[in-house]
């Protein structure tokens, strides 16, 4: 949510130019981190908080209070010269979890596959792992596989999934960029096996099957300087700014 | 009135024993905060977790051994690469070179020494991992090997520099005393000089092993970092991760006094312990007592 966060800090201060906002990337959990141990007014997350942190940021005498600010698709990427074009969600968790290890299994060409992921610390991994390793079973132990690539950042991702055939890799709907090939996904467990590629009409019609909200926290309930922004963000102008990078506003016009 | 006359000899004296002491202080600092931060995970997580397979902090799998695992392949690869080729360079430039390529050599080899390593870790990403995966028919060329390459680019520099100064200062009584008894050029070099030298070289080594294994940046960007136990020989080849990528990659996202935050303390606990081993043994090689016969020749 980096990148949004920024683009909304920028247009705010542009507006109101005696303000001052500082944005900091480091991934959902770094946020939320940072707002239980008072080193910030707002988190952006790409999850939902969890429970250990609420009940961390009590122990600190914080209440966090929750906020959708926008709507995300999870894009399945590969090398432009990948042939596959389509998977369904039990592929791609068995892709990640490594009980398919070859493209050749899923109709490919004959190479090893290279799964590559967010670091732990980032929003969108934890979503992966429970909507699309675990297929949202919270019973389910499922872990990735051991040479899952762990990559610090959406533009390293960018770099191996552009040189290499054997990449696959997931991201927000707005780090991906022209030069990767998005694959259609399906949810087989519905009855009409439907490939859907990920868009702004595909996540609001609720049709495209790894779908998630994009959070924002506050201590407590947000007052003066804080609230004006957190308006700010539901206002058409903001909004705006979420389509342009890629995302999905939730005011829908 | 008397004017009290300030011994500027013993203030000055002061000064450098406040400097000496504030080294070690400073180390002991740091040591007593990474063990009161780092020493209570093991009363949260047991020691058998640490000693298992899979690290997952997030799901509370604590295993240690592929990080340390990975440190370890890293470090030994950058060696292999850089003890031999930074040695040779040090001969060459010590011995071999004509004093007008000594003169170009050496500044060149220093300059190598302070490229920033986040930038050799950009180019490693982009055109190192990309190239061996095509040369090498790997599946990702975010690899141990690409990090080993990498790390011993950094270390180099550092064992050039400082072996190429120990062998400087052997006596030249040394050199004339061997060619003089028949000896070849390379016979003195090999069985004479680095010998000698042997203390300097050694603590040059003992500079690249400390970078290699505290180098952070590098590996976060080029190793992949995926935390995998050995698969016999492809481990050199596979995907890896190490200790420092461990915790710069997650410090940022642990609440403080957490268990996970312990954990990474616990981690920086080791690789302190283990740069200290490998110092101290070091050192009580190196300041070893001369031998009668090196004592009189120098």
């Amino acid at each position: 949510m980096v990148n949004l966060a920024l683009a909304w800090a920028e247009e705010f201060q542009m507006e109101n130019p005696q303000s001052n906002l500082a944005v900091s990337g480091g991934g959902s959990g770094t946020g939320i981190a940072s707002l239980i141990n008072n080193t910030t007014d707002v988190a952006n997350a790409s999850r939902k908080i969890k429970s250990e942190e609420i009940a961390n940021a009590e122990e600190n005498g914080i209440e966090p209070n929750e906020f959708i600010v926008a709507r995300d698709a999870i894009a399945i990427i590969v090398n432009p010269n990948n042939p596959i074009s389509e998977l369904t969600l039990q592929q791609l968790s068995d892709i990640y979890s490594g009980k398919i290890n070859n493209w050749q299994e899923l109709g490919g060409e004959d190479r090893p596959i290279v799964r590559l992921s967010r670091e732990t610390n980032s929003g969108t991994h934890v979503y992966f792992l429970e909507q699309v390793l675990r297929l949202g079973d919270k019973e389910d132990k499922t872990l990735f596989s051991t040479d899952t690539l762990l990559l610090p950042s959406s533009e390293v991702i960018g770099a191996e999934i552009r040189q290499n055939p054997n990449a696959i890799g997931y991201d927000g709907l707005g780090y991906v960029t022209p030069d990767m090939k998005v694959v259609a996904v399906a949810d087989a467990r519905q009855e009409i096996l439907e490939f859907i590629f990920p868009s702004a009409g595909t996540v609001n019609n609720g049709t495209y099957p790894i779908a998630r909200d994009l959070y924002m926290y506050t201590a407590g309930q947000p007052e003066g300087f804080i609230k004006r922004y957190l308006e700010w963000i539901f206002t058409p102008q903001a909004q705006d700014i979420v389509t342009e990078l890629g995302f999905v506003p939730v005011l829908t016009q | 009135m008397q004017v009290p006359k300030i011994n500027t000899d013993s203030l000055i004296t002061l000064l450098i024993k406040v400097m000496g002491y504030s080294a070690i202080i400073f180390v002991g600092l740091i040591f007593y905060f990474l063990i009161s931060e780092g020493l209570p995970a093991l009363t949260e997580v047991p020691l058998s977790e640490f000693l298992k397979t899979r690290w997952y902090p997030i799901e509370d799998y604590f295993g240690l051994l592929p990080l340390l695992v990975g440190s370890f392949i890293v470090t030994i690869g950058a060696l292999i690469i850089a003890v031999p080729i930074g040695l040779f360079t040090a001969i060459y430039i010590a011995e071999v070179a004509s004093p007008r390529t000594k003169d170009i050599l050496k500044p060149l080899v220093e300059l190598l020494g302070g490229f920033p390593s986040v930038v050799l870790g950009f180019l490693g990403l982009l055109i190192l991992s990309q190239f061996l995966r095509e040369f090498l028919a790997l599946p990702t060329g975010l690899s141990a090997l690409t990090g080993a390459l990498l790390l011993a680019g950094i270390a180099i520099p550092s064992i050039v520099s400082i072996s190429e100064d120990a062998i400087d200062t052997v006596p030249q009584a040394y050199r004339d005393a061997s060619l003089a008894l028949g000896a070849t050029e390379w016979q003195t070099i090999w069985w004479v000089t680095l010998p000698a030298a042997k203390s300097g070289v050694l603590t040059a080594i003992m500079l690249g092993i400390g970078r290699a294994i505290g180098e952070t940046m590098v590996v976060l960007m080029v190793t992949g970092n995926a935390p995998m136990m050995p698969q016999g020989l492809a481990t050199f080849i596979n995907p890896t991760r190490t200790m420092t990528a461990t915790i710069a990659a997650e410090m940022g996202e642990v609440a403080n006094g957490s268990t996970h935050y312990k954990v990474l303390f616990f981690i920086g606990i080791v690789l302190f312990v283990i740069t200290l081993i490998i110092n101290v043994s070091a050192s009580t090689f190196v300041f070893r007592r001369k031998k009668r016969s090196e004592r009189i020749l120098s």
